[in-house]
């Protein structure tokens, strides 16, 4: 049997590249508050300071076993998830697992994560964790319903659930679904809006509220583990919005200029807004996002 | 096995590293029950603009660096600022503001304040002045900052090698001393 080294560097090298560019965004999206704050705000490369710091960390207390496990569920649903989604358009090193129904089974992946900490959370006894997470299983419960009609509308458009598909069908600049069914493309993005956690859907982490909520008892190398993870996600998330409507990318220069203008879209509305309540929160998810959802799908069907 | 001095070499490179991180990445926890803590929001915030730096707000105790006791202590908070020192993660530091950190200041004579700091949490750095100004607590911080890139911020170390003076000290001050012996 040949050994496919291409796959192999692409194995080794996609989540590198989701960190770094991750990181590098977490930071740039400091630097972007700061301005906007009328600060000069702390260098590009801050994050990752961040990181180094947690992880040279000298002591790591836990209060048990799960604990120590729901930082590395998270890590291991994040590269998961990351390795399912095609990074570049027609590349062999950078779509990895691709297969029909990847896009479904994304679905289930990208919870697996969230669920994994809420495990870990559970342990450590804190009652703020523990209002975290309920917070935040409540608000994917909101999230999930726009996000997953926007995702049937598209499958049921392109009659496929492959994203390789999906990519293959958006070749040219005007196949775009953006352009194709900007409904699906509006109500994916308010999803986006929660999946985030930015303001004003920022009920789950809210700092001067519930502590940081479900990391509040997390110190140390399990932190750091958690930061890594929360930006291979980010990237994961954009990386498949880019896929879905604007057509993916066939070098890293548009990659990373599409990724960016997905991304600016949770952190400028964070920026200006303060913070829902957990119920008001839902109730937004499931009025216009879902409203426009299902008018997506109804256009397709049509 | 004695380490040559390669070995040495790759650790002190090691530390190097690590402490340049733990240098530019200070998070703060403002135990702000003194007078003092009126001073950290413009610390914080546009006008002098902390993050600059790499110091920010922390939540919690267990994600936190340094221990900001801003202004007097009395008997009754010091047992809560023990407690959170004791779960934070090592390495931590521990900045005394203000005058009243340092010798009591204007309540070196109250019944129910402590007067100096240093004999119930290790201090790395004071800031003094009644209150000191933004520009103070900056040019605190970047003192720690270089304390730390020497290697000279070794509180956590000293509290533990010194632990049974500091309980001792400690507990002539609250009396009720109704928590575990170890808060870690």
């Amino acid at each position: 049997m040949d050994i496919n080294w291409i796959k192999i560097a692409g194995f080794v090298l996609t989540p590198v590249i989701a960190f770094v560019v991750g990181v590098t965004y977490g930071g740039l999206v400091r630097n972007i508050t700061a301005r906007i704050q009328n600060r000069f705000g702390p260098p590009v490369w801050q994050n990752f300071l961040d990181i180094t710091k947690l992880y040279s960390k000298s002591t790591a207390i836990h209060h048990g076993w799960m604990q120590r496990l729901g930082p590395a569920f998270a890590l291991t649903a994040s590269v998961t998830s990351l390795f399912f989604i095609p990074v570049l358009r027609d590349s062999e090193m950078f779509s990895l697992l691709s297969f029909d129904g990847d896009l479904i089974f994304l679905l289930y992946m990208m919870v697996f994560g969230s669920l994994g900490m809420a495990l870990g959370v559970g342990q450590t006894g804190n009652p703020n964790s523990a209002i975290g997470v309920s917070r935040g299983l409540s608000q994917m419960v909101g999230y999930e319903i726009p996000f997953v009609l926007a995702l049937v509308a598209i499958m049921v458009q392109y009659q496929t659930t492959n994203l390789n598909e999906i990519l293959a069908a958006q070749s040219q600049f005007t196949d775009w679904i953006i352009f194709q069914n900007p409904f699906a493309f509006a109500a994916g993005m308010l999803a986006l809006l929660g999946m985030m956690g930015y303001a004003p859907f920022d009920v789950v982490t809210a700092p001067a509220e519930l502590a940081s909520g479900p990391p509040s008892e997390f110190g140390g190398k399990y932190l750091a583990v958690m930061m890594t993870s929360r930006s291979i996600f980010a990237f994961a998330k954009l990386v498949l919005f880019t896929d879905l409507f604007l057509g993916g990318a066939d070098n890293f220069i548009t990659l990373v200029i599409k990724t960016f203008a997905i991304y600016m879209f949770p952190v400028l509305t964070g920026i200006v807004n303060p913070r829902f309540r957990t119920e008001h929160s839902i109730q937004f998810f499931w009025k216009w996002p879902t409203v426009l959802g299902i008018l997506a799908i109804i256009i397709v069907v049509w | 096995m004695t380490p040559n001095i390669n070995e040495k070499d790759k650790l002190r490179i090691r530390e190097i590293v690590q402490n340049f991180a733990r240098k530019h990445s200070l998070w703060v926890l403002a135990y702000g029950t003194g007078c003092g803590a009126i001073e950290i929001p413009p610390t914080m915030t546009s006008r002098y603009d902390a993050e600059r730096f790499g110091i920010t707000g922390s939540a919690t105790p267990r994600q936190a660096d340094v221990l900001l006791i801003t202004g007097y202590l009395s008997t009754k908070t010091l047992k809560r600022v023990i407690r959170t020192y004791e779960q934070m993660q090592a390495p931590k530091y521990v900045i005394g503001f203000g005058s009243c950190t340092i010798n009591g200041g204007m309540y070196w004579d109250s019944y129910n304040t402590i007067n100096a700091l240093d004999r119930y949490i290790p201090v790395d750095v004071y800031i003094n002045g009644c209150m000191p100004r933004p520009e103070a607590v900056i040019e605190g911080f970047i003192k720690l900052q270089n304390l730390i890139a020497e290697g000279k911020a070794n509180g956590a170390e000293k509290y533990m090698e010194n632990l049974e003076w500091y309980r001792e000290n400690q507990k002539k001050i609250i009396h009720n001393w109704q928590m575990p012996d170890f808060n870690w």
